[in-house]
């Protein structure tokens, strides 16, 4: 029987997370009780990376793009859209020109996205082999080993110029070679899937999203360094996206493109997943190879690098995710095609995942070079409700802040490094005029101090001072010696870590006195806190002429601070005011302000 | 399935692209819309809709999209269907049988020749003002 429709589910974890694994079965029950189940195709995909809006169905070949569905929905989307052939308005993205705007291409998203790493992702399921092969899978890897040698891949990959996709940009052909010339029985290929910065989830999705392509990569890899086991280091919170790697594993072993004698070529890799345990570091390469080991994570001096001496000693290939995903593309369509895409300095595309206070949050992926004006205005659509934009946090915990001046900076290794932060591993988090400054860098510096192994003293040491001062700050109790205090400890951990953990923990701080010292200053000399966040900082006060005495505050006020007659002026108690905000939401007339 | 060779896995490819083109919109320069609004279901064109997939699949045209619409108000001589040919003017055909709909694939879609004799016109084009589209 013919298929009529295809149904794309997302099934990535956001998505799954606001059900839609029980769209998907009603969807099924559905079809079958309306009498259509042979004309239609269910597909559970990959993430589309239009996460705001999930969870996302698409009907094909219509293209009609469905957003924010509900179990429920289900029902109403079969009898309408596959049996009459009608859309359901009210469920198209942006429902006023739904028949403009229902299409994938029409929606700003998508317009500036091109998507190389992301290229299967929401398109095919990727718990089926069969369809990866469909979209030329195992077609570089077939290329590699019986067209290529080893040589031919790193003259492939110097071509095309990609660099490391984990954060610090390190040419990928170069770390190759150096495993390839150490003469060794025994060698490793490594997969770093140990996602850890907040806010970031590139790697997640392309796992989810699209498994086989990490196991051609790294197979690739293992023909051309004469490799013959590899490694995936993923952390154990990511559970889906271990189940569908080691479906992708099963089934290319079955089908023999993994194991022994790949394709009858006579060589044979295979490769296992260690499952880590969610400490930060392990994030670093050496500590995850440690932690491979069976060891404690922490991070080795280097040199020697992995490269050359990896796990268990030996020459280790190791990459990131986002890394590996390219590695395909690169071989099938040659590294002359990749270098064209981005900038002289960087090449190919990046990953991002824009969150905070961005109106379409998700995961975009777009050439390098684009302005981070285009991702945050175009594709996220600007600033949630309407607030004035401030500041856009990249590189994570290792990164820095980019202000408004900068925003028509096209985004690529060296400019990012320029401006005092880092591509780091994609994590894009946009602040509003809401978010103190200084709140957010304590929040990062935090988390780079739980994060610390505690190894090498500068980061330990460092980094609980660096947390101590900025803590001090954010109480009012801050001095100006301390920011001249934390600019050198900063630049001692940067200079005496021994890992990038502890070398980049101190950026947001000095990235964030250098672009919003007048911030600073308000908390430090005027013991004020500008965005209204530190706690210390400020009071809750109720302005004379706009209260009317309705008292619906002082009913919400957890800790009873709001006293107050009926259609009397009410009084916040300083003393009793826990500074939590409800009087604010609660107020309806603006009486309420915060000082 | 047991271990693959060379050979087995192209042919694997070449078979399972044809079925995932499908699913892919790009590159489809054709489209069938076929009107299933209940006057058009009545007269059978869910028959004529199943020809033209079939028809499509048994000659592997990977360009054709196949989609479905309300009512084109030719009820007339339902199952009515639009042809979108690029190059070739739009065509509305009625009384779209599943014979009918194998001959519009072969003869429209593959051969670039109308067939003829179940040529409608748009009823009330003038009124429409973005073509009725």
């Amino acid at each position: 029987m013919a298929i009529k429709n295809y149904i794309l589910i997302c099934g990535g974890t956001a998505c799954e997370s606001s059900r839609a694994d029980d769209i998907y079965k009603n969807l099924i029950a559905e079809c079958a009780s309306q009498g259509v189940s042979d004309d239609v195709q269910i597909v559970k995909t990959g993430c589309f990376g239009f996460c705001e809006q999930g969870p996302i169905v698409k009907i094909l070949p219509e293209d009609s793009f469905y957003v924010q569905v509900k179990p429920e929905d289900a029902k109403e989307l079969v009898s309408e859209h596959i049996v009459k052939g009608r859309e359901v308005t009210r469920l198209l993205y942006d429902k006023n020109k739904s028949k403009k705007h229902a299409k994938v291409e029409d929606i700003q998203f998508y317009q500036k996205q091109f998507r190389i790493v992301l290229r299967n992702c929401g398109f095919i399921n990727p718990e089926n082999i069969d369809e990866y092969i469909a979209r030329e899978g195992y077609a570089a890897l077939e290329k590699a080993l019986f067209n290529m040698t080893p040589d031919d891949v790193i003259g492939e990959l110097k071509t095309a110029g990609i660099r490391g996709r984990g954060g610090a940009g390190f040419p990928t052909w170069m770390k190759w070679n150096f495993t390839k010339q150490v003469e060794n029985d025994t060698k490793y290929v490594v997969c770093n899937a140990d996602e850890g910065d907040p806010g970031a989830y590139m790697d997640r999705s392309t796992l989810e999203g699209d498994p086989h392509s990490i196991l051609e990569a790294m197979t690739i890899a293992g023909y051309t360094c004469g490799a013959r086991q590899g490694y995936i280091y993923i952390r154990a919170e990511y559970p889906l996206a271990i189940k569908r790697l080691e479906i992708a594993m099963q089934q290319a072993r079955d089908y023999g493109l993994l194991g022994e004698d790949i394709l009858g070529s006579g060589f044979s890799f295979d490769i296992e997943i260690r499952l880590g345990a969610g400490a930060f570091v392990c994030g670093e390469e050496t500590a995850l190879l440690a932690s491979i080991e069976g060891e404690r994570g922490m991070p080795r001096p280097r040199p020697p690098f992995p490269a050359v001496k990896g796990l268990w000693g030996q020459p280790t290939v190791i990459n990131n995710v986002e890394t590996w995903a390219n590695i395909p593309m690169i071989i099938l369509k040659g590294g002359d095609w990749f270098s064209k895409i981005g900038t002289e300095d960087s090449k190919g595309t990046k990953v991002f995942a824009l969150t905070g206070k961005i109106r379409n949050s998700g995961l975009v992926e777009v050439p390098m070079g684009t302005t981070l004006r285009e991702i945050i205005f175009d594709i996220g659509g600007g600033i949630a409700n309407d607030k004035e934009f401030k500041a856009v946090q990249t590189g994570g915990p290792s990164g820095g802040v980019i202000t408004k001046a900068d925003l028509d900076t096209p985004i690529d290794y060296g400019s990012l490094m320029g401006l005092g932060s880092m591509m780091g591993s994609g994590g894009m988090i946009v602040m509003d005029e809401d978010d103190c400054i200084v709140d957010v860098t304590k929040f990062y510096l935090g988390f780079s101090v739980d994060e610390s192994c505690g190894k090498c003293s500068p980061c330990r040491i460092g980094g609980r001072s660096l947390y101590n001062i900025l803590d001090k700050i954010t109480k009012g109790e801050g001095e100006m010696e301390d920011l001249e205090q934390m600019k050198s400890i900063g630049q001692a951990m940067k200079k005496a870590s021994l890992c990038g953990l502890g070398q980049t923990a101190p950026n947001p701080i000095l990235s964030t006195i250098h672009y919003f010292e007048d911030e600073y200053l308000a908390h430090i000399k005027d013991k004020r806190c500008p965005a209204g966040k530190c706690k210390e900082l400020i009071s809750f006060n109720i302005l004379a002429d706009k209260c009317i005495g309705c008292t619906a505050c002082a009913r919400k006020c957890p800790v009873g601070a709001i006293t107050g007659e009926r259609r009397q002026l009410h009084r916040i108690d300083p003393e009793l005011c826990i500074k939590c905000g409800v009087c604010l939401e609660t107020c309806k007339f603006g009486a309420i302000y915060v000082r | 399935m047991a271990k693959m060779t060379l050979e087995d896995l192209r042919k694997l490819r070449e078979e399972k692209k044809r079925a995932l083109n499908k699913r892919d919109i790009e590159g489809k320069n054709v489209q069938i819309i076929v009107g299933m609004g209940t006057c058009g279901l009545a007269a059978g064109a869910k028959d004529a809709l199943d020809s033209f997939l079939k028809t499509i699949d048994e000659n592997n045209l990977d360009n054709v999209a196949v989609t479905q619409t309300g009512c084109m108000g030719l009820c007339y001589v339902e199952p009515t269907v639009e042809v979108i040919v690029e190059g070739m003017p739009n065509v509305i055909y009625g009384n779209v049988d599943a014979a009918i709909a194998a001959r519009i694939v072969k003869e429209h879609v593959m051969n670039k020749q109308m067939v003829s004799e179940y040529v409608f016109d748009r009823p009330a084009a003038d009124i429409i003002n973005d073509g009725g589209r």
